[in-house]
């Protein structure tokens, strides 16, 4: 087998991606808004054209802030919707990000002339080609190394989460199993809520812009669900979902360039399998489960 | 929960008022556009006219299952389910080319399609079933993971040579202005059958809505039942994810029903209701969308059902925010008047007692009364302005003031309704002397005439009872 300074970024960059989705990940989990990743990664639809129509370029940083901006709206209108109108919030989810999306698509066909945008591209994204964007390269002992966009940009995210989960991870737990005593006890359970659905927002907005959708909603959700079935304790369960979606990133890319050939096709597309090696180790997990309850 | 006919059916009758005004309405302005408006909405052009059907029968139909879903908690589950139909096309693309097709038989992908479909909901109703993992999450990975089985299956399809994978993705995005008669046949055979199931269900699918234990302990076929409404989603799904796309169908399938419920608390009236809401948008949002170019009709109806939406979380009947702000401010108005009118009645009682005399509508002062309760003057005089208005207060001058005859049989009234509710309390729930005023204060504003009638006979006092506990602030 051959392994290339490519395979390496696309594992590293698919690793990265499962970190920094693992850690919100478990708590939307534990919260019951598991869905709020698929929600989120539809509904910034409108939030990129605008960005597009109003800067002219797809530059990735507008299209970044205009992502996010409305990743933010999609989680505040699904708190308003479900606390004002006490429509149940999984409801409510769907509500805002199916009218969401509606508007990008309908903003981007009135545009056609002057956006040359694809919903198809921005919801399966390109993991493939992650390492030809390249923005930094130095050399290093004789090794060029050359750090791909993806790659740096999932790094700062996963590192701004982790510093988050250490700097409130008393404050979340207690907000996420118990937001009574949290707020009894001086601790805004109501920020807590918000800091998360802004994280989710940002992760899920840098992740799929750098890797595709189908792998942020598949890595926000799967590998904790698999963690919970492993382990009780919330410090394992988060280190675990963080390892579990990084073996996921490598089993799925090692599926990718194997399994094919196997069958007789020519490849396919590696965040696909990404995601669905989470789903062969949750069923691997769930064997276990089942076996031992 | 009471049902009230009279609120429910001027709603309806509107709806049905707008379809058909906005025809007359449009053919009254002599333009093209007012032209083109009237020969889409009357369905004069063949083309639209089967778009328009379709989307307004697809619209009833999921307002319908939506309704069940959405009470049953599961207003996702159309998101993972058409997330969920992706490889059972790939799947069955590959198996008919194997076969010597072209491999894009209609017949074929949605038999592929419903099969995966129905494998990711049985997948999610054992994971539900078989470890602590919600439905929420359940669903979540059933959705990613077989999308991504799907991506990985079209991702080896789409270089298979010989057969021309491309257009495999229309299953998914739609392609709702080109539907062709085939759709359309689909979609009224999916519609009569919904429509069946959902009358003769309606008691097992309640049932399955409100309290499953229940159904469970009487015997009632739960897990079938389950898997039958789940099957009837997974057939709107599937058919309507070819015909209008993964988007339309996940709105249909909850924001008619959840709009519905904003108007009624009866379930029969939140079905037709819900129905109506989907096909009104159907029918109106297809028809905007054949006006102008450039208008996906996916997208238009989607936006038309989320404007129905918002209408009806401003202004429905039965939950709606706007009639729930109102009574809330009536019943805190009503509370305010009625410790008010409590507290002055409290102080004659004071006085009377430190005169000797018998108690009759004296005159209290108002500093007095800011005392009594710890009302702050603002309070208070606003307090005062509203009885005022309500001729509880014949007299008030800044520093006196005097109730008028209907404010004291009023105030008599209400002491005597809290003071009963009290005693009751206190004899037969146990509760403190000294705790019972706020316990009865949680209840006295909306007691009726014919509770306070049964309190009477309980307690077997028909004049105004003494306070069980020293009444005001500091004395």
């Amino acid at each position: 087998m051959e392994w290339y300074a490519l395979d390496s970024w696309i594992v590293l960059t698919g690793a990265l991606c499962a970190i920094a989705c693992a850690l919100p990940g478990t708590f939307l989990v534990l919260r019951n808004m598991s869905m709020m990743g698929d929600a989120i990664s539809h509904a910034v639809l409108p939030g990129l054209a605008i960005a597009f129509l109003l800067s002219g370029s797809r530059s990735s940083i507008w299209m970044f802030v205009g992502a996010a901006v409305v990743g933010l709206i999609t989680a505040l209108a699904t708190q308003w919707i479900s606390h004002w109108g006490k429509v149940d919030r999984n409801a409510s989810m769907g509500i805002v990000f199916t009218t969401l999306f509606a508007l990008g698509l309908l903003i981007i066909v009135q545009a056609a002339d002057h956006v040359d945008l694809d919903p198809n591209c921005v919801l399966y994204g390109a993991l493939e080609l992650t390492p030809l964007d390249v923005v930094a390269e130095w050399n290093w002992f004789g090794w060029l190394i050359e750090l791909p966009r993806a790659t740096l940009v999932l790094a700062i995210v996963a590192g701004i989460n982790l510093l988050i989960i250490c700097v409130f991870y008393k404050e979340m737990k207690l907000a996420a199993f118990d937001p009574d005593l949290s707020e009894a006890q001086g601790f805004r359970a109501g920020w807590m809520h918000y800091l998360l659905m802004a994280q989710v927002a940002v992760t899920t907005v840098a992740a799929f812009e750098a890797v595709g959708s189908i792998i942020v909603v598949a890595m926000l959700i799967v590998p904790p669900a698999t963690a919970l079935l492993l382990s009780k304790r919330l410090g394992m369960v988060l280190f675990l979902s963080a390892a579990l979606g990084a073996a996921a990133a490598l089993m799925g890319h090692l599926a990718a360039i194997h399994v094919p050939p196997m069958l007789g096709f020519n490849g396919t597309s590696t965040a696909g399998m990404m995601a669905l090696a989470t789903g062969i180790l949750f069923v691997l997990a769930w064997l276990k489960h089942l076996k031992f309850n | 929960m009471s049902i009230r006919p009279h609120r429910i059916l001027p709603v309806i009758s509107l709806s049905l008022l707008a379809l058909v005004m906005l025809p007359l309405e449009a053919s009254a302005t002599v333009t093209t556009w007012g032209d083109s408006l009237l020969r889409v909405l009357s369905l004069q052009d063949y083309n639209t006219r089967l778009v328009v059907f379709s989307t307004t029968l697809l619209g009833m139909a999921s307002g319908w299952i939506g309704t069940f879903l959405l009470l049953r908690k599961r207003a996702l589950m159309g998101d993972a389910l058409s997330h969920a139909c992706l490889p059972g096309i790939g799947i069955a693309f590959l198996i008919m080319v194997a076969l010597g097709g072209s491999g894009k038989a209609l017949a074929g992908l949605l038999a592929g399609a419903s099969i995966s479909g129905l494998l990711g909901v049985g997948a999610i109703l054992i994971i539900r079933r078989t470890t602590t993992i919600k439905d929420d999450a359940a669903m979540g990975i059933i959705l990613s993971v077989f999308f991504g089985l799907g991506i990985v299956i079209l991702g080896m399809v789409q270089e298979l040579p010989g057969a021309s994978a491309a257009g495999l993705e229309s299953f998914i995005y739609g392609k709702t202005a080109s539907m062709v008669q085939q759709d359309f046949n689909l979609l009224v055979a999916l519609s009569v059958l919904s429509g069946i199931a959902c009358i003769l269900l309606t008691k097992e699918f309640t049932l399955l809505c409100f309290d499953e234990a229940y159904g469970r302990a009487m015997g009632w076929p739960i897990g079938k039942l389950d898997m039958l409404m789940l099957t009837l989603v997974a057939a709107v799904t599937v058919v309507g994810l070819q015909a209008v796309g993964l988007i339309l169908i996940i709105a249909f399938l909850i924001i008619p029903a959840a709009a519905a419920r904003f108007w009624t608390e009866n379930l029969v009236r939140m079905l037709l209701l819900a129905g109506g809401i989907g096909a009104l948008s159907g029918w109106l949002g297809s028809s905007i969308s054949a006006l102008a170019p450039r208008l996906p009709a996916g997208a238009i109806i989607v936006l038309v059902t989320a404007f129905i939406f918002i209408l009806s979380m401003l202004f429905g009947i039965r939950r709606g925010v706007l009639p729930r702000a109102v009574a809330a401010l009536r019943l805190k108005r009503k509370i305010g008047r009625q410790h008010l009118l409590r507290a002055i009645y409290e102080l004659q009682e004071r006085a009377s007692v430190a005169d000797g005399s018998a108690k009759f509508n004296s005159r209290i002062t108002f500093a007095s009364l800011c005392q009594h309760r710890h009302w702050t003057h603002k309070a208070v005089h606003r307090l005062i302005r509203k009885a005022k208005k309500e001729d509880h207060i014949e007299h008030f001058d800044g520093a006196h003031l005097q109730l008028s005859e209907s404010g004291y049989g009023e105030a008599s009234r209400i002491t005597r309704n809290h003071r009963l509710w009290e005693r009751f309390l206190i004899e037969h729930a146990d509760i403190a002397a000294s705790h019972v005023d706020r316990d009865a204060d949680s209840v006295e504003h909306i007691l009726s005439p014919d509770m306070v009638r049964e309190l009477e006979q309980q307690l077997k006092s028909s004049a105004t009872p003494s306070s069980p506990h020293p009444t005001g602030g500091k004395h």
